[in-house]
């Protein structure tokens, strides 16, 4: 039983196709890629999955119920976490608040008992500091926790991106191009920072990558998007071989 | 006195408004539809039918209100239900918008109110005004408020939720993917400010004690921006100091408009030199301190020995929240 699938997925804007029929089955545990030329559609999916899109057509199906067209934050609620291709950070507020934020959705106290200060408000805010500090201490931001997080290095921004998805205690995590614009010494370390965190957490993660080389060594699983179609799906040995994917890569 | 009055409600005004317009982010141009609301509902409630009978002499008061007497503090909390209520009313069509867009409807929103004020004499009295209030606002009523408000507002910015709300000015679209539901936090933020307005237009109404709709024009809304930006948009330190420094300035300033001998030389008084110099003086903070006095900073007693110990100028003087 796949954790997440989609039936038939279309999105058009206006006359424009930007995805038709995707059929993704993505199983529960491991990594999945998503990869394709510019314009291919990934980052659609995304926002289809997350909820920042409704599609014009076809299901979402996540753990066996029909998501399609829920809000965003209620995704969220259920366990579908993502990061964004151009970091989207709170940048004026600090690391660690950024890292609070994430918590805020799993908290119960109402308005008025975080108002008041009442014993249930305290607790959780008393617990969400202390794993706002172990998560930063795991991603490796700890010392930075109070720096407003516009200030950091582009390479921990992204790192800081993934451990605030992370705060909001995702079953599935959607990374969109993690390694974009990181060196190939950043990406190294990335790929086995999101290796570790799949493991720790054991979570379901579903990877948009450029960098070829980085899904391959990375991913179990691969869905090929061209022009909004999906030409290939496999595992990444096939999907080195495949005429089309070659094709829609480096051209006839 | 009555300064002092004043000080303290264009504290609790710029607070609430400081929550929705400087925390959230959300550039809300009708508070004066809510302060007109708590003026008016608190000043009908507090007047006895005979002063009411007195007052709307072109229509009469429409009818439980003509006999309703409640003591005022019930009335000053009246005024924050009833503003409240609007707010909700007003809620589900703002926040479908945002940025500029949010602005105009709220605007609207204000001019609405102001225009009903003017129109609806069988409860407003229109143009004409409420007349004859009994005094009922002193520094204990107008302080405590304050110090309420500052206190709610406070405790909530520096709370979970507060931190959402920085979240959603930060980036909407990232907060939402962090599970929140921008709609219910940024609404919640709206109805309380309403409240604090409502409740505020009340006091004010039982200070000056003649109200009529040209009071509440968006002028008014204009000064309190004015507050909160001087003040730091997102500041409440900031919300608080602007207010009390603008409300003062406007008084003290008015000797500059008397004639005055200063070295035997007698400069007679300009009209309108306070306006000029107290518009000069926001120029010159918009120019020194681009985000206004405070930034986004808070006071805190941490800070303050710092800056007391000679901290760097320009150093955070308030901890806690950047």
């Amino acid at each position: 039983m796949a954790l997440l699938h989609t039936e038939n997925l279309d999105m058009r804007f206006g006359g424009l196709s930007a995805l038709e029929d995707l059929n993704l089955a993505v199983p529960a545990g491991g990594l999945y890629g998503l990869i394709g030329p510019n314009g291919a559609g990934k980052t659609t999916v995304f926002n289809l999955i997350s909820g920042f899109l409704k599609p014009t057509g076809g299901r979402i199906v996540w753990d066996g119920e029909d998501v399609t067209g829920e809000p965003p934050h209620r995704l969220t609620d259920w366990g579908i976490a993502r990061t964004f291709q151009n970091i989207r950070l709170f940048s004026d507020l600090s690391v660690l608040d950024n890292v609070l934020v994430g918590f805020h959705c799993r908290s119960h106290a109402t308005w008025g008992e975080a108002v008041l200060r009442l014993p249930r408000y305290r607790r959780e805010e008393l617990d969400r500091r202390s794993r706002g500090l172990a998560l930063l201490e795991e991603v490796g931001l700890a010392e930075a926790a109070d720096q407003p997080a516009g200030k950091l290095p582009y390479g921990h921004q992204r790192r800081l991106e993934i451990a605030r998805a992370l705060a909001t205690e995702p079953r599935c995590l959607l990374l969109d191009e993690p390694a974009a614009g990181l060196n190939p010494q950043e990406t190294g370390d990335l790929i086995s920072f999101i290796r570790g965190i799949q493991e720790r957490y054991n979570l379901t993660i579903l990877v948009i990558e450029h960098n070829l080389r980085l899904v391959m060594g990375l991913c179990q699983h691969l869905t090929v998007l061209d022009h909004g179609l999906t030409i290939a799906a496999g595992p990444p040995a096939d999907i080195r071989k495949h005429p089309e994917v070659i094709r829609a890569y480096l051209g006839e | 006195m009555r300064l002092l009055n004043n000080v303290a409600i264009f504290i609790t005004l710029a607070v609430a408004y400081n929550l929705i317009n400087g925390v959230c982010g959300q550039l809300h141009l009708g508070p004066n539809a809510f302060i007109t609301l708590g003026a008016y509902t608190a000043a009908l409630l507090t007047m006895t039918p005979a002063e009411k009978t007195l007052n709307f002499l072109v229509t009469p008061l429409y009818w439980p209100l003509s006999q309703a007497t409640l003591p005022f503090p019930a009335a000053l909390l009246a005024g924050g239900l009833v503003a409240v209520a609007f707010a909700l009313l007003t809620g589900f069509p703002v926040f479908r918008v945002r940025g500029d867009y949010l602005a105009i409807v709220t605007l609207g929103f204000g001019e609405v109110v102001r225009v009903l004020a003017n129109n609806l004499q069988g409860v407003t009295n229109g143009p004409l005004g409420l007349k004859g209030l009994y005094p009922y606002t002193n520094l204990w009523w107008s302080w405590g408020v304050a110090v309420a408000a500052t206190a709610v507002v406070a405790a909530l910015v520096n709370s979970s939720y507060g931190r959402a709300l920085n979240a959603i000015r930060e980036d909407e679209t990232a907060a939402k993917a962090m599970g929140i539901n921008t709609f219910r936090h940024l609404l919640g933020a709206y109805l309380l400010s309403a409240f604090f307005f409502g409740v505020g237009g009340g006091l004010l109404a039982h200070l000056i004690t003649t109200i009529s709709p040209s009071l509440f024009t968006f002028f008014l809304t204009f000064n309190l921006l004015i507050i909160i930006v001087v003040g730091g948009l997102g500041s409440t330190t900031g919300a608080i100091l602007a207010a009390a420094g603008f409300t003062l300035a406007g008084e003290w300033l008015r000797i500059v408009e008397e004639p005055t001998a200063i070295f035997g030389f007698t400069i007679p008084g300009i009209p309108g030199m306070r306006m000029v110099i107290l518009s000069l003086a926001l120029l010159l903070v918009i120019i020194f301190c681009r985000r206004g006095l405070m930034g986004r900073r808070e006071f805190s007693w941490a800070g303050l020995g710092r800056l007391l110990r000679g901290g760097l100028p320009g150093s955070v003087p308030g901890a806690g929240r950047p």
